[in-house]
């Protein structure tokens, strides 16, 4: 889920800070929505969230992308409601910590002729991106990196008629000793 | 033995020690109402019939909050449901430990928007501290037992068991243990204070020129009257309370200082707004306590000790966070200052004393009494003298709401119980009702007006079957009194709506109720049906006060106002320059 609805009380654009944020929660029917709620009820903007369950199948792991125009108040205030959540069990934000963030993205572009197909090929191999299926002239490209490696590959494309677009949402991990585990 | 869900539902309310559940019946709750009956008849748990499930919901809060034990309740699916909503948003605003089972329907119609189906885990989410959709016979105990750790623990609040009436039936029998031990990794509140927090406490006050203590619900949660007190008295603080503080604190003691906020005294806001030390005791900067953020409290250091870390510098920021629970944190903080002798600056306390007892000469809670209409705050100062600040008072929501907190001297803490936080109108009649109930022998009055009471006024079947001798005093000045004097004062007089013509005649409807029901119009009378009312200890009495049409509540702070500039009487608002006339 990308590009949730913006509900942010503040419109200041200008001054947001991006806090990237891991929770472990149980993997209980209807955690998400206890995050996901809890975002639109206290009014914090959700980019972009993402989740699955992790090795250990007890627990989900989310990745919460949230932009704040408050400061360290209002992030500090995100994650002691998070930590309030029943089912969550750990939070931690990684934006304070040295980390390393990914999201992969599927691109279907329209390829009608050779010059087409050679100019896609030509920016995929400068983004890394890999073409995964051809189909009726179709292109689909794959390509995973950080969400503005993502932001600057689909600016690249937008000559060449992009039809469809997938993004995951960022995730996270730290580097090192610092570890989210239970 | 193999029992059935509903037969493990009563084990499990019986291994919590319930001994009153309030609720209303119906289809999806047919099997656990069949066990409550069995279970009602062997003498182990009663069942209190409210007329509407708002009423159940409120009459468990009255009950959880006049005693130290959770309120439990019991609805059906949908409707049901719905209805105890509001019950449960106003126990989670205002953190009453609370058990809310709920009847929903078979699991193979779940989804299928059948008959009384509603998602009422999904409704009550953002309104509970937690909820469960229990989906299989083998998770009712564990699910019960989870539920009042987590309502009862920590800071407390409502959680809410859906339980699908097919697990309920008896076509599946289950072995039933009842889990003694309960450790979940996601949810370990922090009870003890870090000791280098209570310690940098106690330097912050050896430093205070002019210090505060204050105190709200927290600390009635708690149980930790005595220690504030302790402390208060000790060091010669001047203590306020929140709304939800009073009694936490002996409001006859000198060093009571009053409630503060919007309609808070005069010393108190001006206490607050020129100390230079707040500590802040379960108490959590609520917007209708501080006014305008941006001018409060500007020369105060901030000492906040709260069980939810999430209070702690969610409003105001605390130089100072103490997070556990405020019993154990008070006790170590006490016990570290007689440890190192601690004594306060006495000087400068007598000085900031000195100024505290100027605010306090204004005499800002003065009223004129003729011999004409009838004050309300008149009824609350006499209803306080006569039983000498030991009743248990229950109010609503709105101006009567205020004068009670103003002029009743509450000296022990558990004694008001009121709606402060969601500010639920109809909450008093079913909590004076569960206090009643679970204080048979007591004085319970429910204080409030002609626009509340008839929130809720079915409860008055409630109280005439299990005979609850309430003493109803019915603020009547025939208007919504609150919403009134906002228009007077900020809508130039355009009284929207809040007129309430056609009020019933109270008198009678209480008779017809089979309770006694007076109309008091004169001051001179007032004494009497108080008395009267208070000294029958067998019938209710809905005691009909006739009040001042056009009463206003003073001191006031306007909203997003500070504490330095409050009203105390018409004279102050009429020649405010902020607002147009």
């Amino acid at each position: 889920m990308t590009k949730m609805k913006d509900n942010s009380k503040n419109s200041g654009i200008n001054n947001r800070e991006r806090h990237i944020i891991s929770v472990l929660m149980e993997n209980e029917t209807g955690a998400l929505s206890r995050v996901s709620g809890l975002f639109s009820q206290r009014g914090y903007n959700i980019e972009s969230l993402t989740v699955a369950p992790t090795d250990d199948e007890t627990l989900s792991r989310m990745t919460l992308v949230t932009t704040t125009t408050g400061g360290d108040a209002s992030v500090e205030q995100i994650v002691k409601q998070l930590n309030k959540l029943i089912d969550v069990v750990k939070v931690m934000e990684l934006s304070h910590y040295p980390h390393i963030e990914r999201e992969i993205m599927f691109v279907k572009v329209a390829a009608p002729n050779m010059e087409v197909c050679a100019s896609i090929k030509r920016i995929a191999d400068i983004f890394r991106a890999r073409v995964i299926d051809l189909k009726n002239k179709m292109y689909t490209l794959e390509v995973t990196g950080s969400p503005d490696k993502l932001d600057g590959f689909l600016e690249t494309l937008t000559d060449n008629q992009v039809i469809e677009v997938v993004r995951s949402g960022a995730m996270g991990i730290t580097r090192g000793n610092n570890s989210l585990r239970v | 033995m193999k029992l059935t869900g509903a037969e493990i539902f009563i084990e499990c309310l019986k291994a919590e020690k319930v001994d009153t559940i309030f609720g209303y019946p119906g289809g999806a709750v047919l099997f656990l109402y069949d066990e409550l009956y069995k279970a009602e008849e062997r003498g182990e748990i009663r069942h209190i019939l409210a007329r509407h499930e708002q009423g159940a919901v409120h009459g468990a809060e009255g009950y959880a909050k006049s005693t130290d034990k959770p309120g439990v309740c019991i609805v059906t699916s949908g409707p049901g449901a719905t209805n105890a909503v509001t019950g449960i948003a106003d126990a989670y605003m205002d953190s009453v430990p609370l058990v809310v089972i709920s009847g929903q329907v078979p699991r193979s119609l779940i989804g299928n928007d059948s008959f009384q189906e509603i998602d009422i885990v999904g409704i009550t989410r953002p309104c509970v501290k937690h909820n469960f959709l229990v989906t299989r016979i083998e998770d009712i105990a564990p699910t019960i037992r989870k539920a009042f750790h987590i309502a009862t623990s920590g800071r407390p609040g409502p959680v809410v068991v859906d339980i699908p009436k097919d697990l309920t039936s008896g076509a599946e029998k289950i072995k039933f243990k009842y889990p003694k031990e309960l450790t979940m990794r996601s949810y370990q509140p922090t009870v003890k204070g870090n000791k280098k927090q209570i310690k940098s406490a106690l330097e912050m006050i050896a430093k205070a020129k002019k210090p505060v203590l204050y105190a709200g619900g927290g600390v009635v949660s708690s149980k930790a009257s005595k220690e504030l007190t302790e402390l208060g008295q000790a060091f010669n603080f001047p203590v306020t309370t929140t709304l939800m503080g009073l009694g936490v604190y002996p409001a006859t003691d000198k060093q009571f200082i009053g409630m503060l906020g919007m309609h808070g005294t005069f010393e108190a806001n001006r206490t607050m707004h020129y100390s230079d030390l707040i500590i802040a005791v379960g108490a959590r900067f609520d917007d209708r306590v501080t006014g305008d953020l941006n001018k409060f409290s500007p020369y105060a250091k901030v000492i906040h000790i709260d069980i939810d870390p999430a209070s702690i510098s969610k409003n105001v920021k605390a130089h100072n966070p103490i997070v556990g629970d405020v019993k154990e944190v008070l006790q170590a903080l006490f016990g570290m200052m007689k440890e190192q002798n601690f004594t306060p600056d006495k000087s400068a306390y007598d000085a900031w004393w000195k100024e505290i007892n100027e605010w306090q000469a204004v005499n800002c809670l003065h009223y004129d009494q003729d011999d004409s209409h009838i004050k309300a705050q008149f009824v609350v100062e006499k209803l306080s003298e006569i039983t000498g600040g030991d009743a248990y008072v229950a109010s609503d929501v709105g101006q009567h709401q205020m004068w009670a907190a103003q002029y009743y001297k509450f000296n022990q803490p558990n004694r008001w119980i009121n709606s402060g936080g969601l500010g639920t109108m109809g909450f008093g009649l079913p909590a004076a009702m569960g206090i009643q109930l679970a204080h048979p022998d007591e004085t319970v009055a429910c204080i409030t007006g002609d626009g509340s009471i008839q929130m809720c006024i079915q409860e008055l079947g409630t109280c005439s079957q299990y005979r609850l001798p309430l003493n109803i005093i019915n603020l009547n000045n025939g208007y919504l009194g609150m919403v009134r004097q906002w228009q007077e004062f900020f809508y130039e007089e355009r009284y929207a709506m809040t007129y309430n013509q056609s009020l019933p005649d109270f008198v009678k409807l209480a008779e017809a109720y089979g309770h006694v029901g007076l109309r008091i119009e004169k001051p001179a009378d007032v004494e009497g049906a108080l008395k009267e009312a208070i000294s029958d200890t067998k019938n209710l009495y809905f005691l009909d006060f006739v009040t001042e049409p056009q009463g206003n509540v003073y001191p006031m702070i306007p909203a997003q106002y500070g504490h330095n500039e409050m009203y105390l009487n018409k004279e102050d608002a009429l020649n405010d320059p902020k607002l147009k006339k």
